[in-house]
């Protein structure tokens, strides 16, 4: 446990200088230490103005998705759930078609509109999902995520098949997710959203953990579990929403980090969930790297490199744990 | 601690029966009441009546001289210790996480784990013989394990009631017996108990009262010797069965075959 810990220390820096190291530019250490010191320095507008804001907000989004995926498998009692079970990937890739679409031309539209019609997708499956009554029912709620999602995925694919195709592979791009927008203003305002309901789900943890054994033992055992249910819910999908608006969908974090973490460190949430934050931002951080830099100078999706990396990575996992 | 109903009634939308009918019932401590009655009878919903899950249609369900659904539920997890029925695990974790979850009221979201929260835990788990266990994984557990580390949760809950609903159902002889006689020494230390049971012969040995339920109704209240009685349980449960007396003059129910006489 203490040298989990301690390797948890240094893996968190230690992704944070890949971070900044990994580029297009090859920088030497020295140069970005001079970037991120002396604002004058020649290396200072790549470290500074491209690299940091970018690693900081990889890191932010990766510490979010795992933290809403080790919080929605616990919600729905569902090893498989991830943040974009619950129809939001429909949802804000409808936005985000829909907005490429038009093109509005203004810079924010896409992130926008994705958000919005995440927004949409989560207020229409909680609809659904309050059942007899005002009782969210998680059984109930995964089919309403599931049917919203395929309803809104089936949209955007009539609209995208309707446009343009160099309009279809900016929308497909940017659904994939990515980081090449990343900017000191879209990291401030993640940050101030994602702040809240961050706090709320790490409030959670010990709630998590009745829910995880069920409602009727939640319930026996002290937990307020409508409450409880309704914070998680609102909680993960305001920061998924989020996330998909300032890069698009980057899947598989959300799923394999929290189970690799409770595997390696420990299934209660009051820990899990901290740790699964700082796991989960580095390893992003890591994969935004990689994606930067294995075809340089062009740029694969963050969300297929988290794949590639994380499968195998997660194999080897699940071996090692069952035999 | 007294937990009592009085001319409780329940009602499911939709079904035009009630599922429990004027149920009066009390379990005070150091008493063991056990539930029985015939499968759909509403020994279930009675428990969770009892526990403000359901929301009665008439009568009510006082705890402590309050009403149930006054309580908060962390509040009530404080003095109610609840086995319910089935639980499934889904995420396992070990023993001693399980039992220390029983601690969720007193901690609240934000305090840490605490002297006290170890000491009831660990008290829990020696009380339930399941010391040794408490490194191992719950899903590597046998049934009868399984059924008394939950028991130990909800001791860890240091509460002054026990509710348990068929907590021996798919246990075998020695599991079953190990359970009761642990539950009847906890009743004997002063907690109240309320256990809702299939096995009409362990309740007769091991409960101060039975109450026997038949469509949401009591059909007899008191004492083993005066509820299983052949008339009865042959009406109630529409099959014939012949009632003995055992050496503790407790009665012992066997279910005859089809066919086959009472003997006398």
């Amino acid at each position: 446990m203490r040298r989990a810990a301690l390797g948890l220390l240094l893996l968190v820096p230690l992704s944070l200088a890949v971070g900044l190291w990994a580029g297009p530019v090859t920088l030497s250490p020295l140069d970005i230490w001079d970037g991120l010191v002396h604002p004058y320095a020649d290396s200072s507008a790549i470290v500074r103005d491209l690299r940091l804001p970018r690693v900081l907000l990889a890191f932010l989004v990766g510490g979010s998705l795992s933290v809403v995926g080790a919080s929605l498998q616990a919600l729905l009692r569902n090893p498989l759930a991830d943040p974009y079970l619950l129809g939001l990937s429909g949802g804000a890739g409808l936005g985000a078609v829909v907005a490429i679409a038009i093109n509005p031309g203004w810079p924010w539209a896409v992130p926008a509109a994705a958000f919005a019609g995440a927004a949409g997708a989560i207020a229409l499956v909680y609809r659904l999902s309050v059942v007899s009554g005002r009782r969210l029912d998680p059984r109930v709620l995964l089919l309403a995520g599931v049917v919203v999602g395929s309803f809104a995925g089936a949209i955007m694919t009539t609209v995208a098949s309707l446009s343009e195709a160099t309009e279809l592979k900016r929308a497909f791009l940017w659904l994939l997710g990515g980081f090449g927008a990343a900017s000191w203003s879209a990291l401030v305002v993640f940050a101030a959203y994602a702040a809240v309901p961050l706090v709320v789900l790490l409030l959670s943890g010990r709630a998590l953990d009745l829910l995880a054994l069920g409602e009727e033992s939640a319930k026996h055992l002290g937990a307020d579990v409508e409450r409880n249910k309704r914070i998680v819910y609102i909680a993960t999908s305001l920061l998924t929403a989020a996330s998909v608006a300032v890069c698009g969908m980057v899947g598989f974090v959300g799923l394999v980090v929290p189970h690799a973490v409770r595997r390696l460190w420990t299934p209660m949430h009051r820990e899990l969930l901290p740790i699964v934050f700082l796991v989960g931002g580095a390893f992003l951080v890591l994969a935004d790297g990689l994606a930067r830099t294995i075809v340089r100078p062009l740029e694969l999706p963050v969300g297929a490199v988290t794949a590639i990396v994380g499968v195998p990575l997660f194999a080897m996992l699940l071996r090692r744990n069952y035999t | 601690m007294i937990l009592a109903a009085r001319d409780l009634s329940v009602r499911y939308p939709g079904v035009a029966r009630r599922v429990l009918d004027s149920v009066s019932l009390r379990v005070e401590p150091g008493r063991l009441v056990a539930v029985t009655g015939p499968n759909g009878s509403g020994k279930t919903t009675l428990v969770n009546a009892l526990l403000g899950l359901v929301v009665p249609d008439g009568g009510s369900a006082m705890l402590d001289g309050r009403p149930v659904s006054g309580w908060r539920r962390g509040s009530l997890a404080k003095v109610v210790g609840v086995v319910a029925q089935r639980e499934e695990v889904v995420f396992p974790i070990t023993v001693w996480q399980t039992v220390m979850l029983g601690r969720y009221a007193h901690l609240g979201p934000l305090a840490p784990i605490g002297f006290h929260d170890r000491e009831a835990t660990l008290r829990a788990l020696r009380r339930c013989d399941i010391e040794p266990l408490a490194e191992r994984r719950v899903d590597t557990l046998s049934g009868g394990e399984w059924q008394r580390v939950r028991l130990a949760r909800a001791l860890a809950q240091q509460p002054r009631i026990l509710v348990l609903d068929e907590p021996t159902a798919s246990l075998d002889v020695r599991h079953e017996m190990e359970l009761f006689e642990l539950i009847r020494t906890l009743v004997a230390d002063g907690l109240a108990g309320l256990v809702v049971t299939h096995e009409l012969n362990l309740a007769a040995r091991f409960a101060d009262r039975i109450v026997l339920l038949n469509e949401g109704r009591v059909v007899v209240d008191g004492a083993p010797a005066e509820v299983l009685r052949r008339e009865i349980l042959t009406e109630v449960f529409g099959w014939p069965v012949a009632v003995t007396t055992w050496s503790d003059g407790s009665p012992q129910v066997i279910p005859l075959r089809a066919g086959e006489a009472a003997p006398g």
